[in-house]
């Protein structure tokens, strides 16, 4: 599904620059769920950010489900995104002045779908996510688990090849972390590819790979046993 | 352009407008303050405009009057203060010489200018009232309307010298019983009978002359009262498309030579130009109107760049929000074209709402002057004017879009999202 060979990536700063990705290479099968470790600056975020194609590599090759990405002007890589890619950030980034059903709907809008089927899709995607009776709130009535299931769905509801998760639980309490996760458990049960990232262990485990990155490089690609986050719930 | 006729686009739009209440209404407030100050100047502008023309209909605009005085400058042995009479024979030599003349109208009058009206009679009734003395070519200058059945004076009754009269309605309120019929009846003027051929209208919008005014062949009038070739003054129009005031100072000369008067002598004749204070007063009203179109044009100017400096907030505010939508899959040409739609948006709705709202100021003016004396008739803002500003704040609202449009998507979207 992913293929990187060799990605670098350097940050400007001023006259030096930062050399934060350090020759990255990895592949990622479809239907795996992937955990990102690594300390802070390891460069998770910037990993990540790269496969969503928020950000470009300074070199390096990368092919998302047989499709090479390169020389990707701004207008590309936002169909790419809307097609391929689903995002979940760890400060949910839900739109304040729109209610959980339409911010689920949102990228269906940029996938020109008409309103009553992207209705219908938001509100099974809401379902999905056990939030149903939410449909009509605003974020800012929500709580944060439920704004973060409000982004997952959003996220599934352009059915992407590849989710794309940014410390999900970074903001969340234990209990409603493993609600989270179970979440993704189930959604990666159906056969998506999902990478994420996180610096907490227990969240690592509940995931069946591990990569770890350290100063730029991965310096440890493990197969894990999957733990279950229903166990805790 | 598909993407203005797609409902989900205006959806995304109104969303994003009906959330942001307050934004919309600082927004609005702005573009509505400019078009109602333009709409309003610029119809009220258009009602005295009006006013002022509906005052001039009655009387052809290249219109003047001259008449004699006496003169000022002693010449040819003649002394100073002699008193001038204007002949006939003015007439076929001013049409002679002065081709930029249309209509020439020798008049005279009695009850005007010190001397005492006539006395009309009829059966037991009797009133006075101003008596003139016309040829037909007078209605060509100042056209008389005439009601069924009636005619003005024409080239017959001069040349026969016809006892026949058009009368005001005045005159036939008060000699003629209501249900009588005016035309064809007989009126004693000073002592003389004469038939009533006419009755013109009186136009109260303003104009020349009055409801009691009785017009007779110039022929007759001069037999009835022994003025011989004589002439109170002339009416003239001028063609259209002349210079007026040269025309006037022309005419002047023309008579001064005609009746060996010193032509330096500005004094020996009068004059009063109608043309030039029509042009004056036209003049007045276009610069208003032009007036009103620069500020409200300003007003529209400032209130537009308010909202383009309103959303550039926005953007900056929203930057997070927009940055989410590109994660999303908004590509750079859809963000622009939403903050851009939204501020046409903002500027049409802003811009019909002071429409309406100058139209019903307009509307409630003209209903206050109604009765008034003053020139102000029907103060519309034309058509073409106000699609003119709706289009002009169209491209306004497009042009001060594209900046706080441009600014959203120079951003990297990893940055927009980085944003807190
Ligand atoms: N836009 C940027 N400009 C300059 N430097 C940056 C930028 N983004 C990230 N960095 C730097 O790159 C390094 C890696 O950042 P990154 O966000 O990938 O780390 P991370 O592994 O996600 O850390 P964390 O666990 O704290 O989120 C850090 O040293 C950071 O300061
Ligand atoms: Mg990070």
């Amino acid at each position: 599904m992913i293929e990187i060979k060799d990605l670098h990536k350097s940050y400007k700063m001023g006259s030096n620059s930062l050399h934060v990705l350090k020759g990255i290479n990895f592949s990622v099968e479809e239907g795996e769920l992937v955990a990102i470790m690594g300390s802070s600056g390891s460069g998770k975020s910037t990993l990540l950010n790269i496969l969503g194609m928020l950000d470009e590599a300074n070199s390096g090759e990368y092919t998302l489900d047989g499709v090479p990405i390169k020389d990707l002007n701004e207008t590309k890589a936002a169909k790419y995104r809307n097609k391929f890619l689903g995002f979940v950030f760890q400060s949910f980034n839900l739109i304040n002045y729109k209610n959980a059903m339409e911010n689920v709907a949102l990228p269906l809008y940029y996938q020109k779908m008409g309103r009553k089927e992207r209705q219908e899709k938001a509100l099974k995607y809401l379902g999905q996510v056990g939030l149903t009776e939410w449909a009509t709130h605003l974020p800012n009535e929500l709580s944060g688990g439920q704004k973060q299931r409000v982004a997952i769905a959003r996220a599934m509801a352009a059915e992407p090849k590849v989710l794309l998760a940014d410390e999900p639980t970074g903001a969340l309490d234990s209990k409603t972390s493993y609600e989270v996760m179970d979440l993704i458990q189930k959604i990666n049960d159906q056969g998506n590819t999902i990478l994420v990232v996180t610096h907490e262990e227990d969240i690592a485990h509940m995931c069946k790979r591990i990569v770890h990155l350290k100063d730029g490089i991965i310096v440890k690609d493990e197969k894990v046993k999957q733990v279950r986050a229903s166990e805790y719930v | 352009m598909r993407l203005l006729f797609d409902r989900n686009t205006w959806q995304e739009i109104f969303g994003s407008i009906g959330k942001n209440k307050v934004r919309t209404i600082i927004t609005i407030v702005g573009v509505l303050w400019g078009i109602f100050i333009y709409i309003a100047l610029s119809g009220a502008a258009k009602g005295m405009d009006n006013g002022f023309e509906s005052m001039f209909e009655s009387i052809a605009r290249n219109s003047m009057f001259v008449w004699a005085q006496s003169t000022s400058i002693p010449h040819e042995g003649f002394k100073t203060g002699r008193q001038l009479q204007l002949k006939l024979e003015d007439a076929a030599m001013m049409e002679n010489r002065i081709p930029e003349l249309q209509y020439i109208a020798p008049r005279n009058v009695k009850g005007f200018f010190g001397s005492e009206p006539a006395i009309i009679g009829r059966k037991n009734k009797s009133g006075s009232y101003p008596v003139f003395g016309d040829f037909p070519v007078f209605t060509k200058i100042a056209p008389k309307k005439i009601y069924d059945g009636g005619r003005f004076i024409n080239d017959e009754d001069i040349d026969q010298a016809r006892k026949v009269a058009v009368i005001g309605e005045r005159t036939q309120q008060e000699l003629f019983e209501k249900d009588e019929d005016p035309i064809g009846g007989y009126i004693k003027i000073d002592d003389v009978y004469f038939q009533v051929i006419g009755v013109h209208k009186f136009d109260p919008s303003g104009g020349f002359g009055g409801d009691g005014d009785i017009f007779i062949p110039f022929a007759t009038y001069k037999k009835l009262y022994n003025t011989g070739d004589n002439v109170g003054w002339f009416s003239i129009a001028a063609h259209d498309d002349v210079d007026v005031v040269k025309v006037e100072d022309n005419i002047k000369a023309l008579l001064r030579n005609i009746h060996r008067v010193h032509p330096d002598d500005e004094r020996a004749f009068g004059s009063f130009n109608l043309g030039e204070a029509f042009n004056r007063i036209i003049g007045f009203s276009k610069g208003i109107t032009f007036l009103s179109l620069i500020v409200g044009i300003a007003t529209i100017l400032a209130g537009v760049i308010g909202i383009g400096n309103i959303l550039l907030i926005s953007v900056k505010e929203r930057t997070k929000e927009l940055g989410v939508r590109r994660a999303l899959g908004a590509t750079p040409r859809e963000v622009r074209s939403q903050i851009i739609l939204e501020s046409v948006f903002l500027t049409m709705i802003a811009g019909i709402m002071g429409i309406i709202l100058g139209a019903a100021t307009l509307k409630l003016i003209n209903s206050f002057t109604q009765d008034i004396d003053f020139p102000y008739t029907n103060p519309t803002v034309p058509i073409p004017y106000v699609l003119g500003a709706l289009a002009i704040m169209v491209i306004l609202g497009t042009l001060i879009g594209l900046i706080p449009a441009q600014r959203a998507v120079s951003i990297k979207p990893i940055d927009a999202l980085r944003e807190e």
